[in-house]
């Protein structure tokens, strides 16, 4: 079993990507609550407005650790989902603070529902590279 | 399957379908209020299964077909004639003798007796599809356009303490519920059978127990109710106006600030109000200034608050004073406010620290603040840069800077309008100023924008008279406060996304702090679930809001229309004003968020894609030529006039603003100004005749006929008149008769006619009354007063009249016919 700097990224991707799922989730559940009326538009896009850098500098320092790591195959799995938030975060509504969330867009059926498939999207996806890089972690230290 | 729904006359009619005579074939319920024991309720399906029989042989004629006819009421010939095949290539008169009614929806006569005025409450699609897929073969936009808060004559007031609304869905009971017995009402929009509560029982307009169907919310789809306390989130708030002026040098230049004090003092008396009402000031150019109007004080006193980085309310009382307690102090301020900045230097203008100033003003109230802006804000919060680039106006490619530069505006709208503060622009600015991001304050906030490029009192005294004369509108019209509103439809109807000037606060709720009654609104439905079992399908508008009295209100619109299963029938009630409207509003949407050219081609595939399905699907003719049904013949022509309206047309050299302010304009006017606008109407004013002349009030009103917006239809020796909803237009043509031109605009001859005439001299020659009353009678059907100009046929003529003549060629865009042919070529790739 080597402790090598590659073993170490995943377990940091791990715990990471928890964080992600978490994100997740609390999209999920924030979008839900606009569609069934429990929630302030201007409310909730003030909570959700903040956690949208987070997530995204989250995930884009994963991918520089993998660089460092010479991880390809991993790194070439999560190039598309960071080209996405490029295209997302640069394709946001005029807005002086950070965030991709307008509330007076944000209700209109057919932005809340892609900002819906997005959350489910999202979750799957951050489901599936922890397991993943569960795998890769063992894998990295049991093979060295 | 041409017209399969009226082959019912080989049925024989069943005995209870003829006691009541509706149209044959029609299965829809009868609602007949004064019979409470027939079971009216939609599911019943005694009579759908008459009214959906397809008989499988098509008929090869319109003669056959019309024959087989013959016998029926007015309504199926209504809708043969709405389906009657129309070759646009070769038909060239297709617009109406008069301007075009709404369509009537195919019900039977005691539904269409109650059901909501046109005015107020109209569908794309007078015959609701049954099912998402039937729309998308239609291939035609469904939605609504309301104008709920619109001036009415005539208004049932609900007094009684109970409102009857379902318990499941919290509809308000309207005309086309149906009552079970007595004692039981099933609702039209989710199908819950609820209780007749025993207040309801008793009628009190008849004074009779025991008959609910007759009181006068389920007579009447138009119905005001007092709101009890359950409807207020606190106690109704006074009428609190507040003015916020701008006093740059550039202001006083234009000299808008005489006439607006004229206004307001001759208006005083006439703001809608009562004892309550709170009136305030605010002008700003580099420094902010209040104005203390405590009554006990002998004159205003002036607070200047020049750190505008961090805005502060100098005093907290008497700056929004009770109008009644200081009337006399406000009549000073208002006459000496001009003077007080006639000499001022001072060039910059902060609006955004005197907006967030007025906001914290007002957050305690609500109310409605009017903006007075002549240039682009350059200090403090919110300042804006020039983004206009002057050489890229006339640009085929693309227009930039639609949207707003910063999302100031917008957040304070959006503050404003969680406070119950409504904010009304008034842009009077010759130069840029960035309409794009301030509209965004009014937009959200429920405000009204009003737009006079380059005004000034030497240079265009006429955009200075239609600032005075929109300013009294302005200030005496009705207005509703801190308003919500609410839009149900049928079980099956959902609604997806909202136009207008207010806040989406939830799905279906609109939070609007103003309401006013010239603002229209549009929203576009989608079909979640079939509606095949029902026949009927409801959409109410609920409107809550404190009167100007501080009394609280709630203003409720039904409307009934049918469902229908047949493709044709789904084209037979398209209304083609409303589907213009509506693909307006879109197009609007689509240019802001994705590209101009993105929006133009949209709407041409629009009329391609509905006109291809119509030809592949339910005309069964194959000749050559571009066939629409008669429903759908002035399609193309609109959408040719929504080209090259100002809001969308590219390749003319249109300013920002304008183009702007004339996105802003379809998004929040009626359907009518829109259509006028869109359209205008061209009537020949020489050869006017009292044929069909409406008799009023011993005036004699012409009637003329519409014509086609052509410079064919325009000859030398005529006079017409084109109504542009804002603005007319008065053409005489260069060998016009001597006669008409003595004895109504009082001049001896065409060259002595004067190049800005605005107003047609009251002579008495019996031309002259006729024309002064026509124009009176098209001023008397919309609200804000439009401007006259008399346009002579020469070279200065060409820009201003001759752009609206939408069927011509222009240097860029496709004539009438061109556009035929081109749509003729998408159809066929």
């Amino acid at each position: 079993m080597a402790f090598t700097f590659a073993a170490f990224c995943y377990m940091l991707a791990l715990l990471l990507t928890a964080a992600l799922i978490f994100f997740a989730i609390w999209h999920i559940i924030a979008f839900d609550e606009l569609k069934t009326d429990y929630k302030n538009p201007i409310d909730q896009c003030n909570t959700l407005n903040p956690l949208v850098l987070p997530e995204y500098l989250i995930h884009v320092f994963f991918c520089v650790m993998f660089l460092c790591a010479a991880e390809w195959l991993t790194l070439g799995l999560n190039m598309p989902l960071l080209a996405y938030h490029v295209w997302r975060y640069t394709s946001r509504p005029v807005m002086s603070g950070p965030g991709l969330y307008d509330p007076t867009t944000i209700m209109n059926a057919d932005v809340l529902a892609y900002c819906q498939k997005e959350g489910w999207c999202k979750l799957a996806f951050y489901l599936l590279s922890f397991f993943y890089y569960l795998y890769g972690m063992i894998y990295v230290l049991v093979s060295s | 399957m041409f017209l399969t729904l009226f082959l019912e006359s080989s049925i024989p009619p069943s005995a209870d379908m003829t006691k009541q005579a509706p149209p044959f074939g029609y299965g829809y319920p009868s609602m007949q209020p004064a019979s409470p024991m027939t079971d009216s309720s939609p599911s019943h399906g005694r009579y759908n299964q008459t009214g959906y029989q397809h008989l499988s042989q098509p008929f090869p004629n319109m003669s056959q077909l019309s024959a087989a006819l013959g016998g029926l009421s007015g309504v199926p010939e209504l809708e043969v004639e709405a389906l009657r095949p129309v070759n646009l290539l070769q038909e060239r008169n297709l617009l109406p003798h008069r301007p075009l009614d709404a369509p009537e929806p195919n019900l039977n006569a005691d539904l269409k007796k109650a059901n909501c005025s046109p005015d107020t409450f109209r569908c794309t699609l007078t015959n609701i599809p049954q099912t998402q897929a039937l729309l998308n073969k239609a291939r035609l936009p469904l939605g609504l356009l309301l104008h709920p808060f619109r001036d009415l004559a005539q208004l049932p007031v609900i007094t009684s303490s109970t409102i009857v609304r379902c318990r499941s869905c919290r509809t308000y009971i309207n005309p086309f519920v149906s009552f079970l017995d007595q004692r039981r009402w099933k609702c039209n929009l989710c199908y819950r059978v609820n209780d007749v509560p025993d207040e309801f029982m008793y009628n009190p307009v008849t004074r009779s127990y025991g008959e609910p169907h007759k009181r006068p919310e389920v007579q009447n789809s138009t119905v005001e109710f007092i709101a009890s306390s359950d409807y207020m989130l606190r106690p109704p708030q006074p009428a609190v106006y507040l003015f916020v002026l701008d006093v740059s040098h550039n202001a006083m230049d234009a000299g808008y600030l005489d006439v607006f004090c004229q206004t307001l003092l001759e208006n005083l008396d006439k703001i809608p109000g009562d004892t309550r009402t709170r009136v305030g000031f605010i002008t700003f150019n580099s420094t902010i200034h209040f104005y203390n109007l405590h009554e006990s004080l002998s004159q205003p006193q002036m607070l200047v608050v020049s750190d505008i980085d961090d805005i502060f309310i100098p005093t907290h009382d008497s700056l929004l004073v009770n109008l009644k307690e200081s009337r006399e102090l406000v009549r000073v301020l208002l006459t000496s406010l001009p003077a007080m900045f006639s000499q001022t230097r001072e060039t910059h203008s902060a609006l955004g620290p005197a907006l967030q100033a007025a906001y914290k003003l007002m957050t305690s109230t609500g109310g409605r603040v009017s903006v007075f802006q002549t240039q682009l804000p350059t200090l403090g919060a919110g300042l804006l840069q020039s983004r206009e680039d002057p050489n890229q106006r006339s640009s085929t490619k693309g227009v930039q800077h639609l949207g707003p530069a910063t999302d100031f505006y917008k957040k304070l709208a959006l503050d404003c309008s969680g406070q119950q503060i409504a904010v009304d622009l008034f842009l009077l600015s010759s130069q840029y100023s960035d309409l794009a991001s301030l509209a965004c304050v009014s937009k959200y906030s429920a405000g009204s924008i009003f737009y006079y490029p380059s005004l000034h009192h030497v240079h265009n005294p006429a955009q200075l008279d239609k600032f005075q004369k929109d300013l009294e509108r302005y200030l005496t019209r009705k207005i509703g406060f801190e308003a919500v509103m609410r839009i149900r439809c049928t079980k099956g109807l959902s609604i997806h996304t909202f136009h207008g000037n207010f806040f989406v606060r939830s799905t279906d709720l609109l939070s609007l702090a103003n309401v006013n009654p010239d603002s229209g609104f549009a929203v576009q439905m989608s079909i979640e679930e079939s509606m095949a079992d029902t026949s009927l399908a409801c959409f109410q508008a609920a409107l809550l809001y404190t009167s100007s009295k501080g009394k609280r209100r709630i203003r409720v619109h039904t409307l009934c229309l049918p469902v229908v299963s047949q493709l044709s029938d789904v084209y037979a009630g398209a209304d083609v004003q409303a589907i213009t409207c509506l693909l307006a509003n879109m197009a609007i949407d689509r240019s802001i968020s994705s590209s101009l050219s993105d929006a133009r081609d949209a709407l041409v595939n629009a009329v391609v894609d509905s006109l291809s399905a119509y030809k592949n699907t339910v005309s069964n003719l194959q000749q050559s030529g571009l066939i629409a049904p008669a429903a759908l013949c002035l399609f193309p022509l609109y959408v040719l006039a929504l080209l090259k309206q100002k809001a969308l047309r590219t390749g003319t050299s249109t300013k920002l603003d304008e183009r702007v302010f004339a996105m802003c304009e379809f998004k929040s006017q009626p359907l009518q100004q829109i259509m006028r606008t869109v359209h205008p109407d061209l009537y020949r004013l020489d050869t006017m005749s009292d044929q069909g002349a409406l008799h009023l009030n011993d005036c004699i009103v012409p009637q003329p006929h519409l014509l086609h917006l052509t410079a064919e239809k325009l000859t030398r020796e005529g006079a017409f008149l084109m109504d542009c909803g804002s603005v007319f237009y008065l053409w005489i043509g260069k060998c016009c008769n001597d006669m008409f031109i003595r004895d109504v605009l009082g001049c001896p001859n065409h060259a002595s006619i004067p190049p800005n005439m605005t107003q047609i001299p009251e002579l008495e020659t019996p031309l002259s009354e006729r024309l002064r009353a026509l124009l009176a009678w098209l001023q008397d059907s919309r609200t804000f007063s439009s401007t006259l100009h008399v346009v002579k046929d020469d070279a200065s003529a060409k820009t201003s009249f001759f752009q609206h003549l939408v069927e011509d060629r222009s240097e860029s865009a496709f004539s009438y016919y061109e556009f035929l042919l081109h749509i003729q070529q998408q159809m066929s790739k």
